[in-house]
């Protein structure tokens, strides 16, 4: 009889003593929220994607990240990343640079040809989407994925809304931008350029649609009264950036006021020292702790030679000169002081705010509006059956995200209403808070930090300022991920268990271990925990036996 | 010199997990691997959370791993014979035989000798135990086996204690620990200070070729250890840190907490040694106090009912003593590599 090596008898086995039946407590795989997934206001499974382009694998990154989100490259400059703040890592050295990582699988899909998946089904149905912006180009690209016919409709000449006209080529190239909307178009979208929508409510019946998805953004720039003298120019922010895009700059002359604290008035103070201006002050009520602008925008203008005057108001233009009024906060409350100021300045760029232009909506006795916003349901439908709204135009935090985010989530609840039901949420997993997490087994790795174009080099030209990561980089940056709340098969598991109950899974294709996760083999699994401990990731429960 | 095995340190989880799908299949462990050997198999009837369980398997499977499974484990009566061979079952997937208490570097002596007389220098021989077996029982044999550099891989599973027998006192257990022949009582309360051996210590003063300890919470040096060991012929000697929770008092989900917490307070220092000399320290990657590791355990739970700064104090200055004998605490997290910026 053939036995092991130096081995005389027959085996031994201690496997009918199921060592399991002691367990008062068994652990089970579990998925948490990630941080990042949770604070994406596009809904971006960032943690999968991630998980794919640290094995190298940037095109299945590419496309798990555009299931949600169809403009990686645009966001991947543009977005404010609430990812990055919420990340975890931030806790531990510093934030995933996710929104680098976005940037690069963007780019990456462009230089590559990558295009979407076809739609597997037509259902025959049609849907006007209003308005081309970041919500409508999404929207369509959605609706289009589901099977449905999208018409695209914008009052302006070209596909964009707020990216092209509101923001600034040296934040987003005009060419990645086109790249990006081109490749939604090529999905079958109808684009109408040059279509200024009167009546949603008449143009759906004309038109023949079954569902519209309202997405005319905010393109009203606020204004106040300033005395002014005659001389004196004053420009919205809005018609300043608009004028730019369109080659036809307004003139400014060389001292440019800017009178906002939010991310209007940085784009319109870097653009206006793009223009010529060699003195640029942002002029705010405020100070730099309560401007609504992005921290980093802020940081970026004043490395471009931007300067700032803070608690501070505009009383009156005299035409070589603002008269300003010193302020101070109590409570928070601005209060005048009485205190005046001259600040010579040429021109005056108003960036205080934007409304949206809902004359859409007037002839809709069912579509309410609130404070200027058109009010949605949870399913992002107004108040007119089959007419849904999103973007900045219904109540929200007013970003390209928050905006790409609506249109998911339009889109899926038009697609349930055209087949006669109504879209249920699926239930969101805990979140995978850092408690969870096991820090020990991830080593210290700082960020790779966005080459960004050196200031001189800034100040007279639109060329981009933040650049791309290169592949290494890139794959160094997504390799810092936590994976926070789901396995990425690091065998700790598989390893520490005292008990050997823990079972490798093998991938059905390649017969090879791995790429499966993992199962408890609860024969022998005696409760101890260590695996929940152990687990990097804190993707193990400890959950009490019944009884 | 030995050499460590390379962090690679910018993987999510460097080098501190078991295994990880971005690495080369040869930087894994041997864990990591569907194919090792699991030489103690599940069905053992070691405590929820065993130590020694774990470390015993890590350990052998390397062996197995380094040998071409050419091994055969002497084991000394102990929790780890007592809880994996309870007549008719046996949890050992390798060649084992068990004799008495004492006299496992003997039979291990033997078995080599029979060996080496069949001419069969391919098969190698480890012998293993707890700390009772080996610190106190089995040391005249061990010593002898030493002495004779005879060709045998001794490893001692260390936790602290008899525990298979009640948890009383041995010759490894800490001091100021509670066991129930130290108990917590008197003005000088658990294991008395100043007793006690240091095995590893006294195994290189044999001047034997290969000397190191380790713990069951990295199991990348565990590991390499184990491997760099089989390559050595002659007696060479290997000291694992276990953690047990029955014994120690100590929650069974923290068996590899406690053991990276004796590591990184410097209470158990890590190191290796060749001829008698120290080789290598894996150092300390974030200091903790020794408060950290003892309130973890209940044996030490007398020193937080009523004022016993002082033995905490006593304590803490063992293991600074330890970090400045091993310098455990040279350039550590200020060493990190330059990453790539820009």
């Amino acid at each position: 009889m053939e036995h092991p090596f130096a081995i005389t008898l027959e085996v031994g086995t201690s496997h009918a003593n199921r060592t399991g039946t002691w367990r008062v407590e068994r652990p089970v795989y579990v998925d948490r929220l990630p941080p990042c997934n949770d604070a994406c206001p596009a809904g971006e499974n960032i943690q999968r994607w991630l998980y794919h382009a640290e094995s190298g694998d940037y095109e299945a990154a590419w496309r798990q990240l555009v299931e949600e989100n169809p403009l990686p490259a645009i966001m991947g400059r543009i977005c404010y990343h609430p990812c990055e703040t919420a990340c975890n890592r931030a806790q531990v050295d510093e934030a995933v640079g996710i929104n680098a990582v976005e940037r690069f699988l963007g780019d990456l899909a462009i230089e590559k040809g990558f295009g979407f998946d076809a739609q597997t089904r037509e259902t025959g149905r049609r849907v006007l989407v209003v308005g081309a912006g970041p919500s409508g180009l999404a929207a369509s690209y959605h609706l289009r994925r589901l099977g449905h016919r999208v018409d695209l409709v914008d009052s302006a000449a070209k596909p964009g809304g707020m990216m092209r006209y509101g923001i600034p080529a040296y934040r987003l190239p005009r060419a990645v931008l086109d790249a990006e909307i081109e490749r939604i178009f090529a999905l079958g979208v109808q684009w109408i350029p040059n279509h200024r929508v009167e009546d949603v409510v008449a143009e759906r019946e004309a038109g023949g649609y079954d569902a519209a998805y309202l997405a005319v953004g905010a393109q009203l720039g606020r204004r106040i009264e300033i005395p002014a003298g005659d001389s004196a120019r004053i420009v919205d922010a809005l018609s300043l950036l608009r004028s730019v895009e369109e080659d036809r700059p307004v003139l400014l002359g060389r001292r440019v006021a800017v009178y906002g604290g939010g991310n209007t008035a940085m784009d319109a103070a870097r653009t206006a020292r793009r223009l010529g201006a060699t003195e640029t002050v942002i002029v705010y009520r405020r100070t730099d702790k309560e401007m609504p602008a992005e921290r980093e925008e802020l940081d970026q203008a004043l490395t471009e030679g931007i300067t700032t005057r803070w608690l501070s108001t505009v009383d009156s233009f005299e035409g070589d000169h603002l008269v300003i009024e010193k302020v101070v906060l109590e409570d928070g409350k601005v209060v005048p002081t009485g205190e005046f100021e001259q600040l010579p300045a040429d021109a005056l760029v108003l960036a205080l705010g934007q409304d949206s232009d809902l004359s859409v909506v007037e002839g809709a006795e069912h579509i309410a509006v609130r404070h200027g916003v058109v009010e949605v349901g949870p399913s992002m439908m107004t108040g007119e059956v089959g007419i849904f709204a999103g973007g900045d135009a219904v109540p929200s935090a007013r970003t390209a995200t928050v905006a790409i985010g609506h249109a998911k989530r339009a889109a899926r609840a038009i697609d349930a209403y055209l087949a006669g039901g109504t879209r249920l949420a699926p239930e969101r997993h805990g979140l995978a808070s850092l408690e969870r997490l096991n820090t020990w087994y991830y080593d210290d790795a700082p960020r790779s930090r966005r080459p960004e174009l050196a200031a001189a080099r800034r100040v007279d030209t639109f060329a981009e300022v933040v650049g791309g990561l290169n592949e290494d980089t890139a794959l160094f940056e997504a390799r810092r991920c936590l994976s926070c709340g789901n396995c990425f098969e690091c065998d700790n598991c598989f390893g520490v268990c005292p008990d050997n109950a823990v079972v490798k899974l093998t991938d059905r294709e390649t017969q090879a271990a791995g790429g499966r996760r993992y199962a408890f083999n609860y024969d022998y699994c005696k409760g101890c925990g260590i695996c929940v401990e152990e687990c990097p990731c804190g993707a193990i429960d400890l959950v009490p036996e019944a009884n | 010199m030995i050499p460590v095995p390379t962090p690679v340190r910018f993987y999510q989880v460097g080098s501190f997990a078991v295994g990880n799908r971005l690495l080369d299949p040869d930087q894994r462990t041997v864990q990591a691997d569907t194919a090792r050997t699991n030489s103690l198999d599940s069905g053992h009837r070691a405590c929820q959370g065993c130590g020694e369980a774990l470390g015993a398997r890590y350990v052998l499977d390397a062996a197995m791993r380094a040998a071409e499974d050419k091994v055969i484990a002497v084991n000394a009566t102990g929790c780890l014979e007592v809880f994996s061979t309870p007549y008719p079952e046996s949890s050992w997937r390798l060649a084992w035989i068990h004799s008495l208490f004492g006299n496992a570097p003997a039979v291990a002596t033997g078995v080599a000798a029979a060996m080496r007389a069949k001419g069969r220098d391919d098969v190698r021989v480890v012998a293993q135990g707890g700390d009772g077996g080996t610190v106190d029982i089995g040391f005249g044999t061990l010593s002898g086996m030493f002495e004779r550099n005879d060709d045998v891989l001794y490893v001692c599973y260390d936790n602290e204690a008899y525990m298979n027998t009640g948890v009383q006192r041995s010759g490894a257990t800490p001091p100021a620990a509670r066991t129930a022949t130290t108990e917590a009582v008197g003005p000088a309360p658990g294991n008395a200070f100043g007793q006690g051996k240091d095995l590893p210590r006294i195994a290189m003063a044999h001047e034997i070729s290969y000397v190191a300890t380790a713990t069951v919470a990295d199991l990348h040096d565990l590991e390499a250890k184990t491997i760099r060991a089989m390559a050595h012929r002659g007696a060479r000697y290997l000291h694992v840190l276990v953690p047990c929770p029955l014994g120690w008092g100590a929650a069974s989900k923290d068996t590899i907490r406690l053991a990276r917490l004796a590591k990184e307070t410097g209470i158990f220092p890590v190191f290796e040694a060749e001829h008698g000399e120290v080789v290598s320290v894996a150092k300390i990657r974030h200091k903790a106090p020794v408060v950290e590791y003892l309130q973890a355990q209940r044996r030490y739970a007398h020193l937080f009912k009523g004022d016993h700064s002082d033995v905490i104090d006593q304590l803490q200055a063992l293991a600074e003593a330890n970090i400045a004998r091993y310098g455990l605490l040279e350039p550590t997290s200020a060493e990190a590599p330059e990453v790539v910026e820009d």
